[in-house]
This record gives C-alpha cells, structure tokens and sequence, in this order.
C-alpha cells in the first residue's frame, strides 16, 4: 500500500459563480477529508461557497494524441455555432 | 481586582497562547494540506485574540491595547490554561490538545454568545463559527489517528496520558468565574463540564484510546499563580521584536 494519500480534483463553485470550476488538486485520506483539505487550501480568501471533490483516478479523460480525429473535425462547421440569431435582452444570460 | 478584565484576559490569553502553539507548526506539518490548515487555525485564533484583547484593554481603562497585551506582559500577568502552553510535541499531541480545548471553546462559546455585555455576545458569535470547524476537523483526525494504526494509535495515548491532567483546570470555578456569572456575563465553567465531558468521551472511543481514570487537574494557568516553565520560553520567541525593538512598526 502506498503511504502517500490518493490525490483529489477540487472544483469550486464561487460567490456568483454559476457553475463549480477547477481550481486544483490536494492529497486527503477520504472525500471527507478533501473537503476539509479544499476549505483549507482553496477558500481562505473567501473564494467559494460550494466544494466538489473526485478522486483524480477516477476521472476518465481524453487522449492528447487524439486531438486530430476528436476536435478538428468541428473547426469547418460554424453554422453550429448559434451566433447567426440575434438574442433579445429579456433572454438574459446564455 | 477587576474581574471584567480577568475574564477577558482569559479569553483572549486562551486564543494567544493556543493560537501561537499552533503557529509553531508552520512549515512542519506532515502533510502540506494539513501544514495550510494548522496555519488557518492559527490565525483563526489570533483574530479572536485581537477582539478579547481589544475589548480587555479598554476595560482595563490604562491605555493598553491588545499589541501591548500580548507582547508587553511577562509569564505571570498571563491567564491561559496550563493546557495550551505545554510545548508541542508530534503533531497527534498538538491535534489532541486542540480537540481538547475545542471542544470546551464550542459550547463555552455558545453560552458567551448569549452574554448580556453585548461586546461579550459579537466576540463569543464571531469566535463560535470558527470553533465548530475547528472542532469538526481537530475531532476527525484524533479519531483518524487515534483508530490508525498500531503506532499512531500507541502514539495518541501518550499525548492523552500526558494531556490529561492538564484538561481539568478549564472547570475549576473561582472567585472571577462567580462575579461573572452573577453579573450576566458568563456561566461558570463547571456548568459546562458535563458537556465537555460527553462530547470528549464519544471521540475517544471511536478513536479507541482509553480515558485516564484519574480527575487529577494540573492548575494555576488561568489565574496567573503558577505557570508551567514552558510559557516563559515561548514569549520569549513571542515577544522578541517588541522587546529588543519597542514600537516597532513595519
């Protein structure tokens, strides 16, 4: 067994945040834990008022060397970007 | 003597002395998330001592503020515990102790934030929030370490071994304790013995370590009679800079 704590992501969502952000990563012995750790670490100065905490290995993430074949493909295809409308006001925030 | 300001120095000496124990553990935990989080308590608790100290000054009516307080008095004007001034050992002793003293301050808190002085009541308030994180946190790692491993279980007990007889003194009720309560401002520490006592109790036992059957209580702390050798070498590293520089600023 390893003697080192399983490394946790933190997200954080913050005072007017909409949604929680990544904001790092932290060791901590269980979720529990690495909420306390990321109250510590990343809200000293008043940054947020939610934490989101995932075990780092349990993230599955994209390949780099896939860059091509996963997002250029979307480069050429800017009538899927809604940008062509104009939005009314009463609409608010996108 | 003016009990107000007894009270008042026990309080803020309390958070100081604590404050500065815990201090010492910057850039020495054992992990850098627990390193960050030792400091934050440790300014958690100079910030109170700033009110306390603040608030004791102006009462003492002499022109003293809360710097002069705290780095201008010698061991014996000091009113802390015994408890918080013995020199930290591994970091299992210094969360130990902190769980021990938080987990008076939360319920003491609770009852000063009722106070009928006001200024009593905002400090007790602002204080109370900070001591349930304290205590929330101090109380899982004793349980952490304490039901670990072998060794950090056998660590554990020998902080509590020798913690232990300092944990009494907080609920020894004097002459202070009873002008206070007569007059609106705080309950006596033994009315809250009780509920010391369980919440400790629930801890231990999860954290498997055995409470000492003895109720001996180290004492003279909190009424400045008999310190322990360890408080005078700890202002002396504390207090240096407004010693060899008077006034200095920055």
């Amino acid at each position: 067994m390893s003697k080192e704590w399983p490394l946790w992501e933190i997200f954080i969502r913050g005072q007017h945040g909409m949604s929680h952000r990544h904001v790092g990563s932290l060791h901590a012995t269980d979720a529990e834990h690495a909420i306390k750790n990321a109250r510590d670490v990343y809200t000293r100065r008043n940054e947020g008022v939610s934490i989101w905490v995932v075990e780092a290995e349990k993230i599955t993430s994209s390949s780099p060397s896939d860059k091509g074949p996963m997002y250029d493909p979307a480069r050429d295809k800017i009538y899927r970007h809604p940008s062509f409308y104009d939005i009314p006001d009463e609409v608010g925030k996108m | 003597m003016n009990h107000l300001f007894e009270f008042l120095l026990r309080q803020g000496d309390n958070a100081l002395v604590l404050g500065h124990r815990m201090s010492e553990w910057c850039g020495h935990g054992p992990a850098l998330e627990e390193d960050i989080a030792l400091a934050n308590t440790a300014l958690d608790l100079i910030g109170q001592t700033r009110l306390w100290l603040e608030l004791a000054g102006d009462v003492e009516g002499k022109g003293r503020d809360a710097d002069a307080l705290a780095y201008l008095r010698d061991a014996y004007d000091f009113r802390n515990l015994l408890l918080l001034e013995v020199p930290n050992k591994d970091f299992g002793h210094s969360i130990l102790r902190q769980f021990l003293f938080d987990a008076f301050q939360v319920p003491w808190l609770t009852e000063l934030s009722q106070s009928d002085d006001e200024r009593v009541a905002q400090i007790a308030a602002k204080s109370h929030k900070e001591a349930l994180y304290h205590l929330d946190r101090s109380a899982e790692t004793v349980i952490a370490l304490g039901d670990g491993t072998q060794q950090s279980n056998q660590r554990m007990q020998i902080a509590l071994d020798y913690l232990w007889p300092y944990s009494g003194e907080a609920f020894a009720d004097d002459e202070t304790d009873v002008a206070m309560q007569e007059q609106g401002i705080a309950p006596l520490p033994s009315d809250i013995k009780e509920i010391w006592h369980d919440r400790v109790n629930a801890v231990l036992e999860k954290a498997q370590l055995q409470q000492p059957a003895s109720d001996f209580a180290h004492k003279g702390g909190r009424n400045g009679a008999c310190h322990t050798e360890h408080l005078g070498h700890m202002l002396a590293t504390m207090q240096i800079l407004q010693r060899s520089y008077p006034d200095a600023v920055w």
